[in-house]
């Protein structure tokens, strides 16, 4: 009805953005090919592999599948503002302490999510494994872990080192929120 | 894609105007932007509702809730009230997609998702549900996933919601608004057979909104349960699921809710199983008489046959463990 493009307004990584957006242009698309902002990874570009998860808003979602129009004013966090190649985010330290990748293509998506997904464990969000919903105090054991993160697929398979390094973190947490916070905005 | 304008109204009364003339609805967006992408569906005008005022959950007087429609999964799943009184809806929602996809999807919008059939999702092969008249390619090709209850010759595809089988086990009420009003559709009507029409899921007119869904008090859902069987352990449809919920009197079923997922174009309210269970003796050998019955008239194919026992089998330990944790 309108024109064709749609004024949209991101804070992506802590900084304000301004684009005039095709609105078939996904938060993906938008990040990678108008902000080059590449930590955001295209993987299937069908919401079935989790490689382009970003944090927004405090909430890992799926950004191919994401009308940037439809996230106007929304404040975006990708991997690569969580910490930096000489100050990593403990998850970011705790992939690399753990191994927890091979080709890592998946990574950046992998660590939004776990960021994220702490962040639900903690408010007390249950999953499919849980054995009683209502309960509010998560354990993140192994399957715990595994469920949570089961949007996001790693074809090298260093799920193994993915859950430890994740566990890690979450212990880090417990032991004190100021020495070890998760990092970035999302924290 | 195909270019399609945007439009982001901020009250219901202006989404009803921008989606009157040809325009299309978008939420979460996780099964729209998809097909949209794939050229499965086009649009020539989006209207986004993900910032009208649909999402909050509330009480009701009765104890019921009002779940509106632009509640997420997650928040859902989540709630207090949702996750003591209705476990089962919790559990359905858990069991479903992604947490990315569940911070995304909408409960309008997981109503209204349409079905994974592989060939509707596959643009190359006939289906009658994208392309009315075009033929099924479901019928005699790739059969596991598909339907054995209430099937037609146009369209064997399953509706693919965890979410809408314990609500069909609830009986919600879903409220909407469109050009003529607002009105109240029960679950039960909400979803259709595909019959000749299978390009229609729903009940709803063109123009209309969800607003929200509506779920009576039921004491005994405290101890409901449920439970989805699928090929990997997560992030996977389900072949069959079942959402159930028992008040028991001593050794006998007083009230018992009852429906199938992964059967039918619609969730399967197994009313029949139901019927032959109130007042009867709360045994595995009951359970099993009940849904056999219930599941008297499927017609699976070659390939789905084993949905039949698959359900059968898993109702039978639902509704024993229901059975069990009670007595505890």
């Amino acid at each position: 009805m309108t024109g064709h493009e749609v004024d949209v307004r991101l804070t992506v990584d802590g900084v304000e953005r301004r684009l005039d957006l095709d609105p078939r242009v996904t938060v993906l698309d938008a990040l990678r090919d108008e902000l080059g902002v590449m930590s955001a990874k295209l993987g299937c570009d069908h919401g079935q592999c989790g490689a382009c998860t970003v944090i927004v808003d405090g909430r890992r979602i799926l950004s191919c599948l994401a009308l940037a129009a439809s996230y106007d004013g929304a404040e975006v966090t990708t991997a690569a503002g969580l910490g930096t190649p000489d100050l990593l985010s403990p998850m970011q330290q705790a992939f690399a302490d753990r191994d927890a990748l091979q080709c890592g293509y998946c990574t950046p998506g992998q660590i939004c999510s776990a960021v994220a997904m702490l962040e639900e464990a903690r408010a007390g969000m249950p999953s499919h494994v849980s054995p009683d919903v209502a309960d509010t105090d998560v354990d993140l054991t192994d399957a715990e872990v595994r469920e949570r993160m089961s949007g996001n697929l790693c074809r090298c398979g260093a799920y193994v080192n993915i859950v430890q390094a994740i566990q890690q973190v979450a212990i880090q947490q417990v032991a004190g929120p100021d020495v070890a916070g998760t990092g970035g905005s999302a924290a | 894609m195909k270019a399609f304008a945007y439009e982001r109204p901020t009250t219901v009364e202006e989404a009803l105007g921008l989606v009157a003339d040809g325009g299309t609805f978008l939420a979460g967006g996780t099964n729209l932007v998809d097909h949209l992408r794939l050229g499965i569906r086009s649009a020539d005008r989006l209207v986004d509702i993900t910032r009208l005022p649909l999402d909050a959950i509330t009480e009701r007087a009765d104890g019921g809730l009002v779940i509106g429609s632009g509640v997420r999964n997650s928040d859902l799943a989540a709630h207090p009230l949702v996750r003591t009184r209705y476990p089962f809806v919790t559990q359905a929602l858990v069991a479903g997609a992604s947490g990315q996809l569940r911070n995304m999807a909408t409960t309008g919008g997981n109503l209204l998702q349409r079905t994974r059939c592989v060939y509707f999702q596959d643009l190359t092969t006939p289906c009658n549900k994208r392309e009315p008249g075009s033929g099924c390619s479901a019928v005699d090709g790739f059969g596991r996933y598909n339907a054995i209850i209430g099937t037609s010759d146009a369209c064997v595809a399953t509706h693919p919601s965890d979410l809408c089988v314990p609500l069909a086990a609830l009986d919600a009420d879903v409220v909407v608004v469109g050009p003529v009003g607002e009105r109240r559709i029960a679950f039960a009507d909400f979803h259709r057979l595909p019959g000749d029409r299978p390009d229609l899921d729903t009940t709803l007119e063109p123009g209309e909104l969800v607003l929200a869904v509506e779920v009576p008090p039921l004491d005994f859902a405290v101890r409901s349960r449920y439970r989805k069987v699928r090929e990997r352990a997560s992030y996977a449809f389900a072949l069959v699921s079942v959402a159930a919920a028992l008040d028991l009197d001593g050794g006998v079923v007083r009230d018992v809710r009852l429906a199938l997922g992964g059967v039918s174009h619609r969730p399967h309210r197994a009313s029949l199983a139901e019927e032959l269970l109130r007042g009867g003796p709360a045994t595995p050998e009951q359970f099993r008489t009940a849904i056999e019955a219930e599941l008297a008239v499927a017609s699976p194919g070659e390939h789905n046959a084993f949905k039949v026992p698959l359900l059968r089998n898993t109702v039978v330990d639902v509704l024993t463990g229901l059975a069990e944790g009670s007595a505890a």
